[in-house]
């Protein structure tokens, strides 16, 4: 086999050789043909630009010529090869010489590797292109020398003889000038030198363009004639080079013996061949055992008997264990260990994780719906607990890998955290007071209900003895009532929906200040001790009025006639709606609330006995809910909706502005002791201040759940109420205590109920029984309870 | 003031804790093996107190690891392996790409590797820790153990992690401290006391996996790899405890010759293991009488205790059982053997059967069938579950309701223990009747009426106003029917709560206290009251759920009765 590889490299050098005296034509005849071509166009670099690439294409060729030819060759392969080599250059040589159009165009490849097809296809592909040009040639412009030129060559050797006549010295060489651009003689007169060194001349050329126009005309070969640069002359193309140029256009072979379509011998056939392409003998080596090799061996064998050689081991796949812990140190713990925070188990599963679960464990239909449509981040159990007769028909988790992927990720990924759990006991949490039974007595049990209201009892009031109860409706009633008994003793209706009443406090005095639109009406209801009752009226009368008549905001007017029969006494009419009375501790003073947001008159004193009025406050600071008056000392409380302020009526200043934390104040009472105060909010917050210890509350109690309406402190017990719109009223325990330093302990002591909830109205006014642990409270649902 | 300026975050939280990133960059690896790293190590995220401040104050959700634990990764010889493997790697790409085949086998060979033997003596300092963290590794082995060998992970890792689970099921046959188990729809789980540490894991059921794509499997490679490693030395050091030969070796040679692997054999959990001393079989280790005067209650109740350990462990003894084809063999041997039976199976199912059907010895049988063709009358043909709830009760239970093609009772989770409060199943209530030594009561029929009876009764005590108010009306009847009537006056009935009796005198104690706490709940400050509400919103929940569940199985029951009524009829 050996030969017939040869015979293959040899070929394949031929082809090469072929391959590569194309290319060296294409590239040279570039350098020939572009100074002519575009002789006008191309400028020098352009040209030194080619020339180099020419050349560098050669000695890649050559380079490619010697490692293809060297190595495996035997001497006689090589100098074949080397002597076809030769004949191929010259070959080439004479090629480029004589050169047809196909090449001009064609432009040096850098593609080295060509086999002999590719090039027969190039060549081809060149032709075509160029026939478009040579058509152009042909028919009108003579302008285009270039190319015109090239068919000179064509006269002087033909393919034919070309390799008949193999030698260079017989080649028909006039100008010998060589290789170079043509237009470096331009300025001479001649052309270039023959092979004896004399100058060629330029023929005579008196042809002007005249001339030229008239040989084009007159000349019937003029479109067989080309001028040849090399030799500055005209030449009249033969019909076989016409012939071959019509050839080229076409794009067919310039030989027109060539037969394009020779059966194809496949040399590299998959049929092995049974005899050698050569009959070349096999070489002596190839019988005779390497030397070296024998070397090479027996020192191998030397040094694998030495032991210097080993065969490889096969790697250890299998872990070795050995006793890891045999030396353990359980105080050799790293310093990064106390931070140390252990991953927390898996869950341990539950009965519903069962395959066979309690049949309650199962989800019903609806749960398990739902449990489809939730998230699976908010499913309170990953899975969907399933019942199964018998083990064999339990299936694979689907979801196993991904558990146990998460539980991986969880123990790499997840950030952890020393929570540190107290677990509180919630009775812990519950304050230790004392006990309500301790802080007996306190109203317990609802004993009486006073009915005959007809609408909402808006405000009630217990005389300073304990014996009667007025209270005020929406009906246009007021009612006494005996508390004892729960009988109702009167009822006098006046002109409208009663907002306030209020029970004189001083015991010597029977009067009760009612108020209802714009009207505070005094009453004398004329229960109880007849002494009293006729003091009252005398104390009425025995006004007189002053000289000079002041000009006040309200105006007093005596009850005459009927009206004195049913008790009324005096009539203040107010400019505005009156929203509340408000008697002083002494009884003398009354003072009304006259809620409104634009003026200063909201507030007004009267002095029942002097028949006077007065307007305290110059201006307006904010919507008035109630007043208060201190019950020992000359101070006034106003509350608006956020705060409370303290006046001293005597030196007429502010003294304190107490800001309770709740939106809307509804309801105020005073601390008999006058340092105590509450408050009750719409927001159901109940404050109580503390007026030595600040202006902020002492404690606010949420106790309610709706909205305070009224509040209410005893006069004797530590008690104190409070009355919302949930119904119920909550009794406290609140003592003050004399020692200063000690803060007051308020426990709630008992929720009562009974009122009905009524138009999403309550309790609304709640007071209690001047005497005993009693209260009283006045609901929406028209009744009056007391308890106690 | 003189002095430098304080700057912000860089003192305090913020100095303790480093980004991901940043840990990444110090370390100079790549994202993958710092993951590996960490997974290793054994490092995880922090989360800080002042997530904020840690932060430098931002809010953008980073995690953050312990400064200390990167410093600490620094000095760790396998980061070097890691560089040496990336080397390797592209030394090998660059050898596959010129086609140097001599190259790739060299570098082939010379494949760098490392060993994590340092690293698991560093993560658990004491084989006690070591135990502790057991759990994950163990399931992990056994789950891998169960993969085909289609590529999704090396063969020798699922070689390796059968040779462990296999390794670590006989070691729990030798010792025999296997406690709970419990067939969920997941799986097995199992529940061993070794060393006195608890241990769980849970095994996949017998099936083919379906791999799914979104795991990624290269994580779950790495914590593979040690969890093997951790598992050897386990295993090793486990079996010295028992003078018991690693790797184990079988002790008397099986009647199958040809079997040459002794995986196969181990496999077959039929053979007991062989000793280093052969002759220290079975120890019993009696405890030592302290001489403790005060705590002698105390000595009793652990001797109680010890004891019932004891009968535990024997559960099975003497009982010769047989699995039939369709059972799971391997965990039932593994159960069955670890409370001291005999086990077998059929010869086709896998070596290691001793015995055959045909043996008159055999006590029990377990089938999952329907119905059996052939059956012997000295056995008892039982489904499974029998032997884990019998584990699981650590009692033998009556094997009527586990028969063939009868409808099992549920099984529990042994796993649950029951507060006051919670839900218990009734078949728990039942059960740890049993366990007391009570009879259980007759048949569930008898059970059915008897609460039928009771209900009928209850019915009459609710009804006492009602018939009241019956023979009222019919009275008035009688008399509107104007006939003269024996006008009887019949003695009221006394409600208690009327007398001034003693369970009056209770009840109002209890609401005063009710009230009293009520009251003082009021009083509660606004954060105490906010944190009682949600411990009582807790509490009720549990009540709630347990309520729920009463009731469904209530509805259940009814359900069931009247479905057994209609079948009579």
């Amino acid at each position: 086999m050996p030969t017939v590889n040869l015979e293959i490299q040899k070929k394949g050098t031929m082809s090469k050789a072929k391959e590569k005296s194309a290319k060296k034509r294409v590239a040279e005849e570039d350098d020939d043909q572009f100074p002519i071509f575009d002789k006008d166009i191309a400028e020098k670099e352009n040209l030194e630009d080619e020339d180099d690439l020419s050349d560098s294409d050669e000695s890649v060729f050559s380079g490619l010529e010697d490692s293809g030819s060297d190595s495996e060759e035997d001497g006689e392969g090589d100098e074949d090869g080397d002597d076809e080599d030769e004949d191929c250059a010259i070959i080439s040589d004479e090629i480029l010489k004589n050169d047809t159009v196909a090449e001009t165009s064609a432009k040096p490849t850098a593609t080295v590797k060509n086999t002999s097809k590719h090039q027969d296809e190039k060549l081809e592909s060149a032709g075509k292109k160029n026939i478009k040009k040579g058509k152009g040639i042909v028919m009108e412009d003579g302008g285009e020398k270039g190319l015109t030129t090239t068919f000179q060559g064509l006269t002087t050797t033909l393919p034919a003889d070309e390799y008949d006549q193999d030698t260079s010295d017989e080649e028909d060489v006039r100008n010998t000038v060589g290789n170079i651009p043509m237009e470096w003689y331009q300025d001479y007169p001649h052309i270039g030198y023959d092979l004896d060194g004399k100058k060629i001349f330029k023929p005579i050329r008196n042809k002007d363009e005249l001339d030229e126009f008239l040989d084009k005309m007159e000349n019937p070969d003029y479109w067989r004639t080309v001028h040849d640069k090399t030799t500055a002359s005209d030449i009249r193309l033969s019909d076989e080079q016409v012939d071959l140029v019509h050839r080229l256009q076409k794009g067919q072979f310039g030989d027109a013996s060539f037969n394009e379509y020779e059966p194809s011998v496949d040399f590299f056939t998959n049929e092995v061949m049974i005899h050698p392409v050569t009959n070349r003998p096999q070489d002596k080596r190839s019988f005779i055992p390497s030397l070296i090799e024998k070397q090479k061996v027996s020192k191998m064998v030397h040094a694998i008997k030495m032991g210097w050689i080993k065969p490889r081991k096969p790697k250890e796949t299998t872990p070795q264990y050995y006793d890891l812990w045999a030396k353990e140190d359980p105080n050799a713990i790293l310093g990064r260990h106390k931070m140390h925070v252990p991953a927390p188990k898996m869950r341990l599963p539950g009965h519903e994780e069962s395959y066979n679960p309690p049949p309650e464990y199962l989800l019903t239909e609806e749960e398990r719906l739902a449990w489809e449509q939730q998230d699976p981040e908010d499913r309170k159990l990953p899975f969907l607990p399933q019942k199964h007769s018998c083990l064999r028909a339990v299936p694979a988790f689907s979801r196993f890998i991904h558990e146990r992927f998460e539980r991986c990720l969880d123990l790499y990924l997840c950030p952890r955290q020393r929570k540190m759990r107290v677990n509180v006991n919630p009775e812990d949490l519950i304050p230790k007071l004392p006990k309500p039974k301790d802080l007996q007595p306190f109203p317990t049990t609802m004993s009486l209900v006073y009915r005959g209201h007809t609408s909402l009892v808006r405000s009630i009031s217990a005389s300073p003895t304990g014996q009667w109860l007025v209270s005020g409706s929406d009906d246009c009633t007021v009612r006494f009532w005996e508390v004892n008994t729960g009988r109702c003793l009167k009822t006098l209706e006046v002109g409208g929906a009663v907002k306030g009443v209020a029970w004189n406090p001083n015991p010597a005095v029977c009067l009760v200040a009612v108020c209802f639109e714009s009207t505070v009406l005094l009453l004398n209801p004329a229960l109880g001790d007849r002494l009293v009752v006729g003091a009252t009226d005398q104390l009425i009368t025995s006004y007189e009025p002053p000289e000079e008549d002041k000009e006040q905001a309200v105006t007093w007017a005596l009850s005459e006639g009927p009206e004195h029969d049913k008790g009324h006494r005096l009539t203040l009419t107010h400019p505005k709606g009156v929203k509340q009375v408000v008697w002083h501790g002494k009884g003398d003073y009354l003072s009304s609330v006259m809620p409104d947001n634009t003026s200063n008159l909201q507030v007004l004193i009267h002095q029942v006995s002097k028949r006077r009025t007065q307007n305290p406050f110059r201006k307006n600071k904010g919507l008035v809910q109630c007043v208060s008056f201190h019950p020992l000392r000359p101070y006034f409380f106003v509350a608006t909706q956020r705060c409370v302020r303290v006046y001293n009526l005597i030196k007429q200043e502010l003294t304190k502005k107490l800001t309770a934390n709740c939106k809307w104040i509804s309801s105020m009472a005073i601390h008999p002791g006058g340092d105590n105060l509450i408050c009750g909010s719409y927001d159901c917050r109940l404050a109580w201040f503390d007026l030595d210890l600040s202006t902020k509350p002492y404690k606010m109690l949420r106790h309610h759940k709706k909205a305070l309406r009224g509040v209410a402190y005893h006069k004797h017990y530590p008690l104190f109420a409070s009355g919302a719109d949930d119904g119920s009223v909550i009794v406290c325990h609140g003592m003050v205590y004399n020692d200063l330093l000690q803060n007051p302990l308020i426990v709630p002591v008992k929720v009562l109920r009974g009122h009905q909830i009524t138009h999403d109205l309550g309790v609304l006014d709640v007071t209690f029984h001047p005497t005993q642990p009693w209260v009283f409270s006045s609901g929406a649902d028209a009744t009056i309870r007391l308890f106690t | 003031m003189g002095g430098l300026q304080k700057k912000k975050y860089e003192r305090g939280s913020a100095t303790n804790y480093i980004t991901r990133n940043k840990a990444r960059k110090k370390l100079q690896l790549s994202l993958a093996d710092f993951r590996r790293l960490c997974i290793l190590k054994g490092i995880y995220p922090h989360e800080p107190k002042h997530k904020k401040k840690v932060n430098k104050g931002s809010t953008a959700p980073r995690t953050f690891y312990l400064l200390k634990d990167i410093r600490f990764l620094l000095h760790e010889p396998i980061v070097r392996k890691f560089r040496e493997y990336k080397v390797f790697v592209r030394k090998l790409r660059k050898a596959y790409g010129k086609a140097e085949w001599t190259g790739v086998e060299r570098l082939r060979d010379n494949k760098p590797g490392y060993k994590l033997d340092h690293i698991i003596k560093e993560r658990y300092p004491t084989f006690v820790d070591a135990l502790r963290d057991i759990d994950d590794a163990l399931s992990m082995c056994f789950l891998f153990s169960t993969f085909a060998r289609t590529g999704k992970c090396h063969v020798q890792t699922i070689t390796l992690c059968r040779r462990l689970s296999v390794e670590w099921m006989n070691y729990i046959i030798a010792s025999r401290s296997l406690k709970k188990v419990f067939l969920s729809i997941k799986g097995i789980y199992y529940q061993a006391e070794v060393l006195g540490q608890v241990i769980t894991w849970l095994v996949p059921y017998q099936f083919a996996h379906d791999h799914p794509t979104d795991v990624d499997y290269r994580v779950m490679a790495t914590f593979t790899e040690m969890y093997t490693t951790l598992l050897g030395f386990v295993n090793f050091r486990l079996y010295q405890t028992l003078n018991l030969v690693y790797p184990p070796k079988v002790s008397q040679s099986l009647s199958q010759p040809w079997v040459k692997h002794i995986l196969n054999k181990l496999s077959a959990l039929s053979a007991s293991l062989a000793r280093v001393v052969a002759t220290a079989e079975e120890e019993e280790n009696q405890m030592d009488q302290f001489p403790t005067e005060g705590d002698q209650e105390n000595l009793e109740a652990r001797e109680k205790e010890q004891k019932e350990q004891e009968a535990h462990k024997r559960l099975f003894e003497g009982l010769k059982f047989f699995l039939n084809r369709e059972v799971p063999r391997e965990s039932l041997a593994f159960i069955l053997r670890c409370f001291g039976a005999e086990v077998s199976w059929d010869q086709s199912l896998c070596i290691g059967g001793t015995y055959d059907v045909t043996d008159e010895s055999i006590t029990h049988q377990i089938v999952d069938r329907p119905n059996m063709d052939k059956q012997y009358i000295n056995r008892y043909y039982i489904q499974p579950q029998w032997v884990f709830d019998t584990v699981n009760a650590k009692m033998l239970l009556p094997v009527e309701d586990y028969f063939i093609g009868v409808t099992l009772p549920p099984h529990l989770s042994p796993f649950v223990e029951e507060k006051d409060g919670d839900y218990v199943p009734p078949e728990k209530l039942k059960l740890m009747a049993l366990q007391r030594g009570e009879k259980p009561d007759d048949d569930d029929d008898d059970d059915d009426d008897e609460e039928e009876e009771e209900e009928e009764d209850d019915d009459d005590g609710d009804d006492d106003e009602l018939t009241e108010e019956r023979n009222l009306k019919k009275m008035e009847n009688q008399r509107a029917q104007g006939k003269t009537l024996a006008v009887k006056v019949t003695p009221g009935k006394v409600r208690p709560w009327e007398t001034g009796s003693v369970g009056n005198r209770v009840r109002l104690e209890q609401e005063e206290k009710a009230e009293e706490k009520r009251l003082a709940i009021m009083m509660m400050k606004k954060k105490e009251k906010y944190l009682y509400d949600k411990i009582m919103f807790g509490k009720k929940r549990t009540v709630r759920e347990a309520n729920k569940l009463t009731a469904k199985r209530k509805a259940h029951e009814d359900a069931s009765k009247a479905e057994k009524k209609a079948k009579k009829q």
